[in-house]
């Protein structure tokens, strides 16, 4: 499968790239990894007359661990994150999530910045990112901005993102308390039947803070806010996290595919997010 | 359409290539360099038949533009061995037949390659999840697995020898 002809360019700092993108508008992409672009491309799905490889760009790399938060740069691979020891130290979600998705080779070239601003509900990263309530830093011709991982995304492959911005790095503060990624997939490589994310704090068995999103069981992830209200405050014991499983799932909102019709997906939803639930309250 | 030059070092031989952006790494080392040992099996980034070595790591081919890899070096399955003379995974997957109709192999050997110095004494599990990315659909995998912990315990026997005679 050949993709149609483009011109490559290869900027070395971020200025020259988002120079780029404002020249060549909604004809130009910028690519990372490539491992969600590049089969997009080749099925001639998108019409992309100017590409822009930012692998030369030193802005977009590096992970940045302070006291309270993290910092990560868009072009950090998901291997790069599963082998960062001190990340794994502080926020050891992070690599139970990555180690869910794909493939080892695509790992090693998939960037976090690809998944996260692709907007592809499919992507784990997305949902991860609004569980651990990070904020996005975008920069464009205009400037830099920040948005949060919570308000990004608007629609299956529609983002807050302007067509000539480009995503910088992510930040979040470090989190506290148990955790835990829940997937289920048909087999290695493929997206999220359904996935869960769950961060619980919890003092004499009391839950003081949550976090639970979810992954590809809508058009964008899920943050169940409602379930997290229902969890403050509260005594945890299995009837409660039935009850907020149950909140979850009717905040979800999938569709029929190939995976499956939607009564089987909320179906395994409610599977991943009590096992996620139990598993996090396990580990507070 | 307008071509660009891609300079790169493949099995150990500065290349420099004439190619389309659009050309795919495969695409070039099979075409252009004529290295045919990685395999185009679903061009799509989910079988792994044309894993080669990019800078250390393994990729696929297949999802890699050519300018992409500009200044990279990449070892294909041709860069391991001489036909006389096998890399021991290659022993190990033809003594413990770790192949049916050998089209997975060259990405099976490349990714085991890569693999077993990520993880030179891998559990079984720990094979079968670093090879997670490679499908074969003749063997059913037992052959596959079977050869690369061989090779595993072959390569940790000789790294071991090599020990002692430094010493």
């Amino acid at each position: 499968m050949i993709p149609s002809a483009f011109k490559f360019y290869k900027p070395d700092n971020l200025q020259k790239a988002v120079a780029l993108m404002a020249d060549f508008g909604d004809e130009a992409r910028v690519i990372a990894g490539g491992h969600s672009l590049i089969p997009v491309m080749k099925q001639r799905l998108t019409d992309i007359k100017h590409l822009i490889d930012l692998s030369a760009i030193n802005e977009l790399k590096g992970i940045n661990i302070k006291e309270n938060s993290i910092s990560i740069g868009a072009m950090t691979t998901q291997v790069e994150l599963i082998t960062n020891e001190e990340l794994f130290k502080v926020v050891p979600i992070i690599r139970e999530a990555s180690l869910q998705i794909a493939d080892p080779q695509v790992r090693n070239l998939g960037t976090i910045g690809g998944n996260v601003a692709n907007g592809d509900p499919a992507n784990d990263m997305p949902g991860l990112m609004q569980l651990l309530d990070a904020t996005y830093k975008i920069s464009g011709i205009k400037g830099i901005r920040e948005i949060k991982a919570r308000e990004f995304y608007e629609g299956a492959y529609f983002t807050a993102r302007e067509d000539d911005e480009i995503l910088v790095s992510i930040s979040f503060n470090t989190p506290t308390g148990g955790y835990s990624y829940e997937k289920q997939k048909r087999k290695i490589g493929d997206y999220a039947t359904a996935a869960a994310g769950v961060i619980l704090n919890v003092d004499n068995g009391v839950c003081s803070s949550a976090s639970i999103a979810l992954t590809n069981l809508s058009d964008t992830p899920v943050y169940c806010s409602d379930a997290v209200s229902m969890l403050i405050g509260k005594q945890i014991d299995d009837s409660l996290l039935s009850e907020v499983t149950k909140s979850c799932v009717e905040q979800s909102d999938p569709v029929a595919d190939q995976r499956g019709p939607v009564e089987f997906k909320k179906y395994v939803a409610g599977i991943v997010i009590n096992k996620a639930l139990k598993r996090a309250f396990e580990r507070s | 359409m307008e071509k660009i030059n891609v300079s790169l070092k493949v099995n150990g031989k500065d290349e420099t290539l004439s190619v389309e952006p659009r050309t795919l790494l495969v695409h070039a080392l099979r075409e252009h360099l004529e290295y045919t040992g990685a395999h185009i099996g679903c061009s799509s980034s989910h079988c792994g038949a044309c894993t080669v070595d990019m800078n250390g790591k393994s990729v696929k081919s297949c999802t890699i533009f050519a300018p992409q890899a500009e200044g990279a070096d990449i070892l294909t399955v041709e860069g391991i061995s001489t036909p006389d003379k096998l890399h021991v995974i290659q022993e190990m997957f033809k003594e413990h037949h770790g192949l049916q109709c050998g089209y997975c192999t060259p990405g099976m050997i490349m990714r085991s390659y890569r693999f077993l110095q990520e993880n030179p004494n891998p559990t079984e599990e720990e094979v079968r999840f670093g090879i997670s990315g490679n499908l074969c659909r003749c063997t059913g995998y037992q052959n596959i697995v079977k050869s690369i912990m061989a090779a595993a315990s072959k390569l940790r026997e000789e790294a071991n020898v090599e020990k002692k005679e430094i010493a």
